[in-house]
């Protein structure tokens, strides 16, 4: 089990949350016409083992997004915020 | 040496003491013709076609731990090929051709055990999907049959068919050439059957990184030092990230875990391989008698190769859903596997951009039925430097194409299932 510290809710059992995947991609212009750049948006991801930037939506708590700091190797989570305070 | 009734019978008389290893423990040479790196199932299989079917034979496995510690001796052995997209039908059913064959090919009894799946339908929809299915495996030659509730009951009585039953059974598909393999006897096998050509299979050897001759890919850095390859292929299940940015590859993977349960042992109880319709639960029985079962992803990215008592929670409660009577058994073990998720849930095997370096990954939760299959085609794929026509709709370049292989429907993100 995870706990992730939610800045709102205080430490939860990661049961509460939703996982919303790779907090590092950054979704294209709405009008961007470069398939390119839609096809790495949607498909590539780095995947690293070790620290990953990532979303994760507190649902059955303040239902805030958060980004989470963790590492995949250990689960080890350095760092929790809002998702909307972070930069893009 | 091959095993055969009269081995047995000589090595009784001599106490089992003169049985000879199965494999050479093999240091390192200069250079290979090539270098596979993952000593599990798929990579063995490679070396072993490799050698057997193209007579390339001056191959190295290069295995960071041991072999079958990986996804090849996790897994929950089901082995079946009721797939529905063209592409994924024909390659699975030519995988359950090979394993039919296996124990003689290898001379080594991997124990495929052909009992039958039967995934439950829960709706009448659900049904015409599974006919659907059958149609389109009958056209390709494989067997199935669809079974009304009737037919369900007589076959697997111990399922809820009571009025209280959450999710009533209204049907189920059967594969009856599906079952499945002993997962570590696969390895074996194959790392055995390998090192009779001269395959060199090399364990605690990690590859660290690559050797480069300009763009080309000419060898590996490895905790055993360098070791020049003519060309190299990785076969390394929930780690081709790790392994594909150090040669330069962009991945659409993510590594997610899946767990695996074992309970205590029973009776004879669960002929079949059953799989739940309804939700994401299967089950067979071992032949120590523990009811083999897994579920979920755990659902977020991980390389712990363990997993989460969430899931347990989970699989349990889809487990008592569809058997009941197996609500006081105990569990004895559960772990976990690192798997390569893809967008589409189908691999990714394929020569590479890369000049030298050819891809076997991807196989999410489902590559242990594809192992002959896999090994088959990538020997043939890393021997002629082309697709084997069996896997032309595996390459990396479909995402971008839009020739996607959605056959689980996971979507892009592994972790929505
Ligand atoms: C719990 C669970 C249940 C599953 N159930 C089923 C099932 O019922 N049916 C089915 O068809 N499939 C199933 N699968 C999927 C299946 O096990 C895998 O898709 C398949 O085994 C992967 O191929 P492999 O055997 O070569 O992988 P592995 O055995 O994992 O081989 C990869 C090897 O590469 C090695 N390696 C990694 N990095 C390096 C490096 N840098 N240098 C050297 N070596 C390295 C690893 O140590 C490992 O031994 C399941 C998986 C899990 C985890
Ligand atoms: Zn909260």
């Amino acid at each position: 089990m995870l706990r992730i510290e939610c800045p709102c809710c205080g430490p939860r059992d990661h049961d509460e949350f939703r996982y919303g995947g790779d907090a590092s991609v950054a979704r294209p212009a709405h009008d961007d016409p470069d398939p390119e750049a839609w096809y790495r948006y949607v498909y590539v991801r780095d995947n690293p083992a070790g620290p990953h930037r990532e979303f994760w939506q507190h649902v059955s708590g303040c239902r805030q997004w958060l980004v989470v700091e963790r590492d995949t190797r250990n689960h080890v989570i350095q760092s929790v915020g809002f998702a909307r305070k972070m930069p893009a | 040496m091959r095993y055969s009734a009269f081995s047995i019978f000589r090595n009784g008389l001599s106490g089992q003491k003169n049985w000879q290893r199965a494999w050479r423990a093999a240091e390192p040479k200069g250079a290979y013709d090539v270098i596979i790196v993952g000593g599990g199932g798929h990579g063995l299989a490679t070396a072993f076609y490799l050698a057997e079917n193209h007579g390339v034979r001056n191959v190295a496995v290069l295995e960071k731990g041991y072999v079958g510690g990986g996804n090849v001796g996790r897994n929950t052995t089901v082995i079946r090929s009721n797939y529905l997209l063209d592409g994924n039908t024909q390659f699975y059913e030519f995988s359950v051709k090979l394993w039919e064959g296996l124990s003689q090919a290898l001379n080594f009894n991997v124990m495929f055990s052909q009992r039958g799946q039967i995934v439950t339908a829960h709706s009448a929809d659900q049904l015409d999907t599974f006919s659907h299915r059958a149609n389109i495996m009958r056209l390709n030659g494989i067997d199935a049959d669809i079974l009304d509730r009737d037919e369900v009951r007589r076959l697997v009585p111990y399922l809820d068919f009571s009025d209280t039953a959450r999710f009533p059974i209204h049907g189920a598909i059967l594969q009856g050439r599906a079952g499945t393999a002993r997962h570590d006897a696969v390895a074996w096998g194959y790392a055995r059957a390998a090192d009779g050509h001269g395959v060199d299979i090399i364990q605690n050897c990690e590859v660290t990184g690559f050797v480069r001759d300009g763009d080309r890919i000419v060898g590996v850095e490895t905790s055993k030092g360098r070791i020049g390859a003519g060309k190299v292929g990785l076969a390394v299940a929930g780690h081709t990230s790790v392994l594909g940015q150090k040669a330069g590859l962009e991945l659409p993977i993510e590594s997610h875990v899946l767990q695996a349960f074992v309970t205590e042992p029973l009776k004879p109880l669960v002929d079949h391989v059953v799989a739940y319709g309804a939700d994401h639960f299967y089950v067979s029985q071992s032949d120590k008698g523990g009811l083999v079962f897994g579920g979920n992803l755990d659902g977020y990215n991980s390389y712990a190769q363990r997993g989460n008592l969430g899931v347990v929670r989970e699989v349990a409660e889809a487990a008592i859903a569809l058997m009941p009577c197996i609500s006081r058994v105990r569990l004895l073990r559960h772990w976990g596997g690192v798997m390569d998720m893809t967008p589409d849930a189908s691999p990714i095997i394929c020569p590479t951009p890369i000049d030298g370096l050819y891809l076997n990954g991807g196989w999410c939760y489902g590559g242990f039925k594809a192992t002959p299959a896999s090994g088959w085609c990538f020997a043939h794929t890393l021997a002629t430097g082309k697709p084997h026509p069996l896997i032309a709709a595996y390459g990396l370049d479909r995402f971008r194409t839009g020739r996607t292989l959605d056959e689980a429907g996971v979507g892009p993100s592994a972790w929505l299932q």
